[in-house]
């Protein structure tokens, strides 16, 4: 008979806004990791986000933020752990496949069409739920117009949200670079996800862009009711939104909690300043 | 928006335009036999180098096997061609066989596809040059195709005059399918692809299943517009669309201008009606198309190419004189 074993905790520490506390949450990752060569890039990362949920991803440069988000689109193949999307697995699936599942993202460096209209980078995305096929397209069926003009009056309404209209027929690669920042948010909204990853959003805005762009994450959260998981390095940003954040360093989760937590934490003080000197 | 639709239209009306005088000239006897002689090749040309668009312009890759899908289309079609020639009059026929030539050549398009299309750039260029010259070979050395002595296709001989009215409906079809695919969702799909494969991706669209999609259309047309240039010839020899004729086609599409419909319909009246024109120059043609093309690179893509051509644009010439007049006027 072997011997008694030993009980050890293995439950994650996990947290929901309580708006989401009852519902499944959207996402979860179970010791999620990868490894390039012997580098562990990211190890062990269990993060849970709630249907509603405006959560951030934080941490010093290189500590594996954008690999996660390209963990979680298959950019790159996990090595090993789990990540359930609305309870589902998504192990196997595609980058595309992934999308269609729910989750959407930007870039950290802007990757839009820039040889097509604004509008153009919009409607693209919705390619999947425009209903026409090829045949009709290229000799122009009434299905044809049915369908770009449902496509259009959609683009419309998502360039709104930014009050981006006008730009409607310029070209993607002219925008100035916080619009280009804007649209990519656009087009992965167009996709209708469950989830949102935005790979550091404010980068390059000033800080009254920042502001507007807070309060038009918030506002997206609202009219969709879907969930934001965000990169970003303004702290301000990440502090007044983000309701749970995670907090990343050499790959390896070192705090998880409300902004209030995190910004008293010491470990998250040492990662990101460093320890103080023993007198 | 509306501008570009305005373009399309008025290319479509050019090209319709143009192919009625050119029918009249030629029922009415007006057209020297030189001439007429170069109607279907330069139509043909347009078909290949608009469906090569398609590959080049549209989904950005590069694609130097466009001869070898020509050739598969021009062997099937003409020998189901030969094989039905007592049975069907040649309205049923070459239509037929058309869209049988092409259907193959889609399928070749397909099975080259599947693998070749994993790859990109470079490498994609040399897959699809290899396979090209794998069509021509395979071809050369089967007894069905008459071997290296070429198909008699004889019996299926049409005249220019016969030819023309099937040649301006595969153009036109061509060129509607080009424009109006590029104004279509899967159209905007393909470009999407071209500008950022990783973005296409993470949208949610297929890339495989596209650019295989963009590889057969292009080679549909390609095996059409070959069959009917099978049926120009008394005899057709696979060796004679090797890799000189995918480059050939590949040069009218960069200097029409990727991605452009009326550019390519231009580049290839001009590079087909060209070689006849200056017939005593025929051994330094392949040399001028490859000065030719590097002009156009360096043209297209060098800051100071573009400066120069900005500066010596004739409106701008003359605004710069005007303006020195004035000045020389002011001085005095």
């Amino acid at each position: 008979m072997a011997e008694r074993s030993k009980l050890v905790e293995v439950t994650r520490k996990a947290y929901l806004p309580e708006r989401d506390a009852d519902k499944s949450p959207v996402l979860e990752t179970v010791n999620l990791g990868i490894t390039f060569g012997g580098l562990k890039a990211v190890d062990d990362f269990n993060v849970t986000i709630g249907r509603t949920e405006i959560a951030g991803l934080i941490g010093p440069n290189g500590a594996g933020k954008t690999t996660i988000f390209n963990l979680l689109t298959k950019v790159y193949q996990p090595t090993h752990g789990t990540i359930l999307l609305e309870g589902k697995d998504i192990h196997g699936l595609s980058t595309a496949q992934i999308n269609h599942a729910g989750i959407a993202r930007t870039f950290q460096n802007i990757r839009l069409f820039s040889n097509l209209t604004v509008e153009e980078n919009i409607t693209v995305a919705m390619e999947p739920r425009i209903k026409y096929n090829m045949f009709s397209g290229i000799f122009r069926l009434p299905s044809y117009w049915k369908g770009e003009k449902i496509a259009h009056e959609r683009a419309m309404e998502l360039l709104s949200i930014f009050h981006m209209e006008d730009f409607a027929s310029a070209k993607a690669g002219s925008l100035p670079y916080g619009a280009q920042r804007r649209l990519e948010i656009l087009r992965a909204l167009a996709t209708n996800p469950c989830l949102l990853l935005l790979d550091e959003p404010a980068a390059g805005m000033n800080p009254s862009e920042t502001a507007e762009l807070m309060e038009n994450i918030r506002a997206i959260r609202d009219t969709f009711q879907i969930a934001v998981l965000l990169i970003e390095h303004d702290m301000n940003l990440v502090m007044n939104i983000c309701e749970g954040i995670v907090v990343l360093n050499f790959g390896r989760v070192i705090a998880k909690g409300s902004p209030d937590d995190i910004q008293n934490n010491p470990e998250v003080i040492e990662a990101y300043l460093g320890k103080k000197k023993e007198a | 928006m509306k501008k570009k639709k305005n373009l399309n239209f008025l290319t479509l009306i050019l090209v319709i335009a143009a192919y009625a005088v050119v029918a009249f000239l030629l029922y009415s006897g007006g057209l020297k036999r030189q001439i007429s002689n170069m109607l279907i090749p330069i139509s043909v040309y347009i078909v290949l180098a608009v469906s090569l668009n398609l590959v080049v312009g549209l989904l950005g890759e590069l694609s130097l096997g466009h001869a070898g899908f020509m050739s598969v289309g021009i062997f099937s079609g003409c020998l189901v061609s030969i094989a039905l020639e007592p049975y069907l009059p040649m309205v049923a026929r070459l239509p037929l066989c058309m869209i049988i030539g092409g259907l193959v050549a889609a399928f070749f398009g397909f099975l080259v596809g599947l693998p070749a299309l994993r790859l990109k750039g470079d490498y994609l260029a040399i897959v699809t040059l290899a396979c090209g010259e794998i069509i021509k070979n395979v071809i050369t050395n089967l007894k069905l195709t008459g071997g290296a002595l070429g198909l008699n296709t004889g019996s299926i001989y049409s005249a220019p005059k016969q030819l023309l009215p099937y040649a301006i409906v595969l153009v036109l079809l061509t060129t509607i399918v080009m424009m109006n695919l590029k104004n279509s969702k899967q159209g905007r799909a393909i470009m999407a692809i071209r500008d950022n494969r990783i973005a296409a991706e993470s949208i949610g669209l297929n890339v495989t299943r596209f650019k295989l999609v963009v590889f057969m259309i292009a080679a549909f047309f390609a095996g059409a517009a070959g069959t009917l240039y099978g049926h120009f010839f008394a005899n057709v020899k696979a060796a004679s669309f090797d890799y000189n004729m995918s480059i050939e086609i590949l040069v009218i599409v960069v200097l029409g201008g990727m991605g452009s419909v009326p550019g390519s319909i231009i580049a290839a009246i001009i590079l087909v009606a060209l070689p006849e024109a200056m017939r005593s120059f025929a051994d330094y043609r392949m040399l001028l198309y490859a000065i030719v093309l590097i002009l156009v690179m360096l043209a297209r893509n060098s800051a100071g190419m573009k400066n120069l051509l900005e500066r010596i644009k004739p409106t701008k010439l003359i605004n710069r004189l005007a303006k020195k007049q004035v000045q020389e006027k002011e001085g005095a």
